[in-house]
């Protein structure tokens, strides 16, 4: 049996359970923390770093979706600061590759581009680096663009989790990682690939898509994946 | 009252958003009464003016031209905006910074056509290596991101700067 602590969120106190995360205690109490790598019912990789928060007596800033929650420990949800460097991430990952929002077909569809707007960031102050990369369109009904990738490994994760097939993985180092499929091969060689869609569906830009969609058609489906999810004990 | 000298300026670009602009319904009149519109598409001024209050500059800085009009424009204009997401971020004309603008050229009118094949170089202004948002070359005072910007988004912005604030357009507007 889990030992049951007290925490304090925002000044309130709350109940958590040891083994909990910040975030699934924050979420459980009705706090909002924003989030863009995380999925329900999947590991937590803190990819994205949109859900750090200030925790007392710790000089960094942490993932909610990582950390785990500690008895006396007293959080900060939302801070000027904290605003700031949550912009900073997305920015970053707008600076990154070459998202262009209105030739997406996830326009107006997007995790991403909902939560520039939700954090109110209106221009991106860092260079953007334009990288050149490529389009993998090998597979007879998807789509994977690197140039929309924010690396947030929703699809690796869904894959190996959900699905069991982990046919998704990234390759290199810092600003030369990549999602690669069965080992580095075009998608319609990868033999472990199921063909059921998952990473597609959970995907937060439009990096992987549907192919038929013009654009602002992609709507993902991601209803299925939250029934799944939640048997699995995902909070959804 | 004192009119707002107000210029558009219309760089790498397809004009939606001072198509936007225009299709701000009634919202218009009161900002027609209240600025004189010194320079632009809309206008025949040839030469940027001197002294100017407000200045939208629509598309990306993509060539030798763009680059000393944003210059100039900086210059002598009191607030510049950043209308669009081509100003702010680029967008579709950044779409051919990944690759060398001599071999997109030399694509598009050498390899792709049948007749007349050749880099058009005369009466038009070179590419820069890439095409950039506007603030990566001069400060930009406001963005008004959309592609276009909502109507609504840009008789708001509009009406604030008339009013002599600065709009807070933060999770108004969105890119794409």
């Amino acid at each position: 049996m889990p030992e049951n602590i007290s925490i304090r969120i925002d000044g309130e106190y709350v109940a958590a359970q040891e083994g909990q995360t910040i975030l699934e205690v924050a979420r459980a109490g009705g706090k909002y923390i924003p989030t863009l790598c995380w999925l329900a019912g999947t590991s937590s990789v803190g990819a994205c770093r949109l859900c750090i928060v200030e925790v007392s007596g710790v000089g960094r800033l942490l993932p909610a979706c990582t950390t785990p929650v500690q008895d006396g420990m007293s959080v900060t949800t939302t801070s000027e600061k904290l605003t700031q460097y949550r912009r900073i991430a997305i920015e970053f990952l707008f600076s990154e590759r070459n998202h262009v929002c209105a030739v997406c077909v996830s326009n107006n569809h997007c995790e991403l581009q909902a939560m520039a707007q939700k954090l109110g960031v209106t221009s991106v102050r860092y260079p953007y680096a334009y990288p050149k990369l490529g389009v993998d369109v090998s597979h007879p009904r998807y789509v994977l663009d690197h140039n929309r990738c924010i690396l947030c490994t929703r699809c690796v994760r869904v894959c190996t989790e959900v699905e069991g097939a982990h046919v998704w993985d990234v390759s290199g180092r810092g600003i030369r990682s990549m999602i690669v499929c069965d080992m580095n091969r075009p998608w319609a060689q990868a033999s472990s690939c199921t063909n059921c869609g998952k990473c597609v569906q959970v995907c937060p830009t439009g990096a992987l898509a549907e192919k038929g969609f013009a654009v602002d058609e992609m709507v993902k489906q991601d209803h299925n994946m939250t029934r799944l999810t939640a048997r699995r004990g995902g909070h959804s | 009252m004192k009119k707002v000298r107000l210029a558009t300026v219309w760089l790498d670009g397809c004009s939606g958003c001072h198509m936007s602009l225009l299709d701000i319904d009634e919202a218009i009149l009161a900002i027609a009464k209240r600025v004189d519109v010194v320079y632009g598409p809309l206008v025949d001024a040839q030469e940027f003016p001197k002294a100017v209050d407000v200045t939208l500059i629509e598309g990306a800085v993509s060539s030798q031209d763009d680059l000393e009009k944003v210059h100039t424009i900086r210059r002598w204009s009191k607030l510049v905006v950043a209308l669009g997401d081509c100003a702010v971020t680029g967008n579709v004309p950044s779409m051919r910074n990944s690759h060398p603008a001599r071999k997109m050229l030399e694509r598009i009118y050498v390899e792709g056509v049948q007749t007349n094949r050749g880099v058009p170089v005369d009466g038009v202004p070179a590419l820069l290596r890439q095409a950039v948002p506007v603030h990566e070359v001069i400060k930009v005072d406001l963005h008004i991101p959309g592609c276009p910007p909502a109507p609504a988004s840009i008789a708001y912005a509009l009406g604030e700067l008339l009013e002599g604030r600065m709009p807070d357009l933060a999770s108004k507007v969105k890119f794409g």
